[in-house]
């Protein structure tokens, strides 16, 4: 049997108890650490609450080379990730080839950020479209190449009147995206594509969420890159318009300006705010 | 030095006039006295004394090139000559004629306007003449004929003043049988003909030339000249006619000066738009123009470091001004700009359009580089080199201390060269430079050890090797690891004509789709091909066949790495592949970018091309050169034994009297050591070149072999891997 668990957002103690019982009275326990990571916590106090040991895998590990998966074929694994198993990652895979194996597989779920996100800005669940990821760029013959996916995917979601979550890219190399790097991403690709859909919009960053001092803050993309967010891991949501409610929370919970109220039946771009109040 | 310093003065004020300018290299086969020629016109023109010329070698400045006594790299210099009163200035260019240094003739036939072509009386055109000469012919440079060694058709081969003119007249022939055939469209313009004055005869050596128009007037005819050699008084023959008057008279008459040249010559070697600014300034030679400088020679000076030398076709060059570099991003400035006078670069104020030039401070710049003032000019077609590298060796420092030097040294000579091909492996030490030949490869060698101080060990020179394939393959299924993104390849062999096209630069990237599309559809591609072509590495082509795939855009860069580098190393024996199409037919990718990063889809596009190759009935190709062996009738039996003890084939055999010119083939593999074989096969009287001759398949029943060989010598597992290895379950 193989067991997804997630390991929630926050620290050791994030785990549900059912979480708890399975890692306790499994014969291996697997923590893979590369698509989420724990700040809040270490592998030791892991360890410590599960009364076992805690193999580490890498992301050879997992995709490639997975020689401690058909172990489950006649022994009780389990697979821990941050946040939700099958959230933002790519384990579906592993489950289909866990399946494949003659594998019985399970999940137990954890805390999600994207719940989180919900829950810290007040931005309403119903209201997102399509996520996405902020990948590092990378270089090949001095040539700077930027993907265009996060941007069109906020363009296609505003056209839809959806909020955007947008992920930051966490390289175990290169290192945790902040907010502000991501958003001079964002711009950058608006500039090579010459469009306007978010230079003057409102972003919400929040850093740390589930931990006991998360950072929420909202504000115009070009100030909100100025806010230090503090430690990882950092990510960015943009808001499409808002129900009252929303513009409210973000204001009483988010430090948002206090303008977005008034203008909350339409786009929060500053360019439509303005043609609203010629109308 | 006073003479000199008058030298540079003259030099100077001549070099805004460009009516007074013929820009000309020296091509010949090897041996055949190029470098002697060189020597004797600058003496002539007082550049060195008149008694050293002829034996000092000014021009075989670099110590590696009088020791061998042969030209390695094309020097520059520039001299005045007084013409029907009125002062003229030649650029001249030495270039070598032994075929492991071609890359240096192409080159500099991109400066010059005019070539002499230089041939031995008695030995004839050689294939070294042919290869140099459609080499200039290519670059649309005029040849005029230089007859060499006349001298020793009368005291060696004592033929009578008759057989003389018989003999000269079948060289002029035979030269233009060559532009016939090579420029059949400009023969009647550039035919050589003795008559009118496009061909002079004479001794470099011995320093006297002739020509019909130069007979006419001073009446020294054949039969004086005959007298005088026969005499061995050729003393008095130089002082009558001086090679210098004979043979910068022919340059200054018949070369085209910088004007009329690049109206012609902009055409051939520049893909923008003449009607454009910068076309028109290029094709007026205009000094008050933006700046057009092609690089056609680095070179490395132990005060000044690094010069770039070439032809500035357009503007001024001045110090501390900023020039573009074609392909990067920046720009450079200029420190010194000045002219070459053999050794020695001299420094100048200011370098108008139309001159020959060797400026420092172009740091970016590479051989074939195009800077310019201007930072969208279309760049200078690229230089196409005539071989390519079929040899190689390891090098390794000799001392651990040296071992960043060695580094660095490598990439400043694989700059300065770039026939060379150097690979660098800072985790084992161990790099590889591949080259033209054996002795192209020692040259480099020798120079780094003396040059730059660094004491080398090199391997023996091991053939470097194609892969490619033989039949069609695919589609193949490659997954990224997390198996979230498939690609779907096919391969099949690229016609050979296509792989011509490209080594030649006739098909390329840089050119217009359009342009491209309509080659390849000539060539029988189908047009959905040719619309999908995405890249061309070495001679190797990427293909995307899909349509409308979302994301792939911004992934294509990554598929395109992978692409690379199984084309840099073959999955069979990591050897670079040649004419291998890859066609990429359907594509699925995850939503998030973040899943079908570097770390994705780099392998995945890899493993699916690694794959499908080794179905496609891969095999290797071995690189094969011409052998040109002239050997006495008696001595003929050894010859082409050890041809044919080398997997050769003996392609033509002519006899000339009772010497036997025969034309060979044979893999390269089997000539090293050659030289020595042959000379003790044919007891020394053999004379013998070689030429580049194309990659051929390995006979069927030594890929194994081979295979298995390269393997052991890279330490790898000694069974090429299968194309299962290289698919996921």
């Amino acid at each position: 049997m193989l067991t997804f668990i997630g390991l929630g957002l926050c620290d050791e103690k994030d785990v549900s108890l059912r979480g708890l019982e399975a890692i306790r009275s499994a014969d291996n326990v697997y923590l893979e650490c590369y698509t989420s990571l724990f700040t809040g916590t270490s592998i030791k106090k892991l360890e410590k609450l599960y009364g076992k040991k805690v193999h580490l895998l890498e992301r050879e590990d997992v995709e490639t080379n997975n020689w401690w998966l058909k172990d489950a074929i006649d022994q009780s694994i389990v697979f821990l990730t941050g946040g939700d198993a099958m959230v933002s990652t790519t384990h579906i895979d592993l489950r289909l080839r866990a399946k494949k194996l003659g594998i019985g597989t399970q999940i137990i779920h954890g805390a999600s950020i994207i719940s989180a996100v919900c829950g810290l800005s007040g931005l309403q669940n119903y209201r997102f479209g399509k996520s996405a990821t902020i990948p590092h760029p990378y270089t090949r013959k001095e040539k700077i190449i930027r993907s265009h996916t996060p941007y069109d995917t906020i363009k296609i979601n505003q056209k839809n009147n959806l909020h955007t979550l947008i992920f930051l890219d966490i390289d175990k190399n290169i290192g945790c995206m902040s907010i502000k790097e991501g958003i001079e991403l964002l711009l950058q690709v608006e500039e090579e594509i010459g469009g306007e859909a978010i230079s003057n919009c409102i972003g919400v960053g929040i850093a740390r969420a589930g931990s006991f001092a998360p950072v929420v803050k909202a504000d115009y993309l070009e100030n909100l890159k100025h806010t230090d967010f503090g430690d990882p891991l950092h990510i960015l949501c943009i808001p499409a318009n808002l129900h009252f409610i929303e513009a409210e929370a973000l204001i009483a919970f988010a430090d948002a300006p206090g303008n977005i109220l008034n203008h909350h039946k339409d786009s929060l771009c500053q360019d439509s705010v303005s043609e609203n109040h010629a109308h | 030095m006073g003479r000199r310093k008058k030298m540079v003065e003259r030099v100077q004020t001549l070099m805004d006039k460009p009516k007074f300018i013929r820009n000309i290299g020296i091509v010949a086969h090897i041996d055949h006295g190029k470098t002697t020629l060189s020597d004797n016109l600058l003496a002539g023109a007082g550049m060195i004394s008149k008694e050293l010329a002829g034996t000092q070698l000014f021009m075989d400045y670099d110590e590696e090139e009088q020791q061998r006594g042969i030209t390695i790299n094309a020097a520059n210099v520039s001299m005045v000559h007084t013409f029907e009163e009125k002062e003229y200035l030649i650029n001249l260019i030495d270039t070598p004629g032994h075929v492991d240094f071609g890359g240096d003739v192409t080159r500099a036939m991109r400066a010059v306007d005019g070539a002499l072509v230089v041939v031995d009386a008695v030995e004839g055109t050689m294939p070294q003449t042919e290869t140099v000469l459609r080499q200039a012919l290519r670059e649309n440079v005029k040849p005029v004929l230089f007859i060499n060694k006349v001298d020793r058709l009368i005291n060696e081969l004592k033929v009578d003043s008759q057989e003389m003119q018989v003999r000269l007249g079948k060289v002029i022939d035979h030269v233009n049988k060559l532009i016939k055939g090579m420029r059949p469209e400009k023969y009647k313009e550039w035919r050589m003909d003795a008559a009118n004055g496009t061909v002079a005869f004479g001794s470099a050596l011995y320093n006297w030339a002739v020509s019909v128009p130069f007979m006419t007037r001073t009446k020294i005819g054949f039969n004086e000249v005959y007298e005088y050699c026969k005499n061995e008084d050729m003393k008095s023959l130089a002082q009558k006619c001086p090679l210098h008057e004979v043979v910068n008279d022919m340059i200054i008459r018949f070369m085209p000066n910088p004007l009329e040249a690049q109206k012609e010559r902009i055409k051939v070697i520049w893909r923008g738009d003449p009607e454009s600014k910068i076309g028109k300034s290029m094709i007026n030679v205009d000094p008050s123009g933006d700046v057009a400088l092609m690089v056609t020679k680095i070179l490395t000076d132990p005060h000044a470091g690094e010069i770039s030398a070439g032809r500035l076709f357009s503007g001024t060059l001045r110090r501390g001004a900023e020039l573009y570099i074609s392909g990067t991003a920046v720009k450079d400035r200029l420190q010194q700009v000045g002219i070459y006078m053999g050794p020695d670069r001299i420094e100048v104020e200011q370098i108008p359009a139309g001159n020959i030039v060797a400026v420092s401070g172009l740091k970016n710049a590479i051989v074939g580089t195009t800077a310019t003032t201007l930072q969208d000019m279309v760049p200078f077609e690229g230089i196409t080199h005539a071989s390519e590298p079929v040899v190689t060796v390891s090098v390794e420092a000799k001392h651990m201390k040296d071992l960043p030097k060695l580094v660095e040294v490598l990439r400043q000579v694989a700059k300065e060269d770039p026939t060379l091909k150097v690979s660098i492996n800072e985790e084992t030490g161990e790099h590889l430079m591949a080259g033209m030949g054996e002795l192209h490869l020692e040259v480099v060698g020798h120079r780094i050890e003396r040059d730059k101080n660094v004491e080398i060990i090199t391997s023996t020179p091991l053939v470097v090797y194609r892969e490619t394939i033989q039949g069609t393959a695919g589609p193949v299924e490659g997954k990224s690891p997390n198996r979230h993104n498939r690609f779907y390849v096919e391969v099949e062999p690229m016609k050979p004509e296509v792989v011509e096209l490209i080594k030649s630069g006739s098909i390329s990237m840089k050119m217009s789709e359009i342009d491209r599309r309509n080659l390849l559809l000539k060539e029988g591609m189908t047009k959905d091909e040719a619309k999908g072509v995405t890249h061309i590495f070495e001679s190797n082509m990427y293909i995307d066949m899909t349509k409308g795939v979302q994301y792939l855009r911004e992934t294509m860069e990554l598929i395109l790495e992978g692409f690379e580098e199984v084309m840099k190393e073959g999955p069979l024996s990591r050897e670079p592949c040649q004419g291998v199409k890859v066609k990429l037919v359907d594509v699925k990718l995850h939503e998030d970018a973040v899943h079908r990063g570097p770390a994705q889809v780099i392998p995945a596009s890899r493993q699916a091309i690694q794959a499908a190759t080794l179905m496609a009935n891969p095999t290797l190709l071995e690189p094969y050169q011409k052998v040109f062996i002239q050997v006495p009738q008696e001595q003929m039996g050894g010859a082409t034994r050890e041809i044919q003890g080398r997997r050769g084939m003996i392609l033509n055999m002519e006899t000339e009297g009772d010497t036997i010119i025969l034309e060979a083939k044979a893999p390269v593999a089997e000539l090293f050591g050659f030289a020595g074989d042959l000379r003790s096969a044919t007891e020394g009287r053999a004379m013998w070149s070689t030429e580049f001759a194309g990659f051929e398949p390995i006979p069927a029943n030594m890929l194994k072999e081979v295979v298995k060989g390269i393997r052991q010598r890279k330490g790898l597992k000694l069974e090429p891997p299968k194309s299962s290895d290289f698919m996921s379950r």
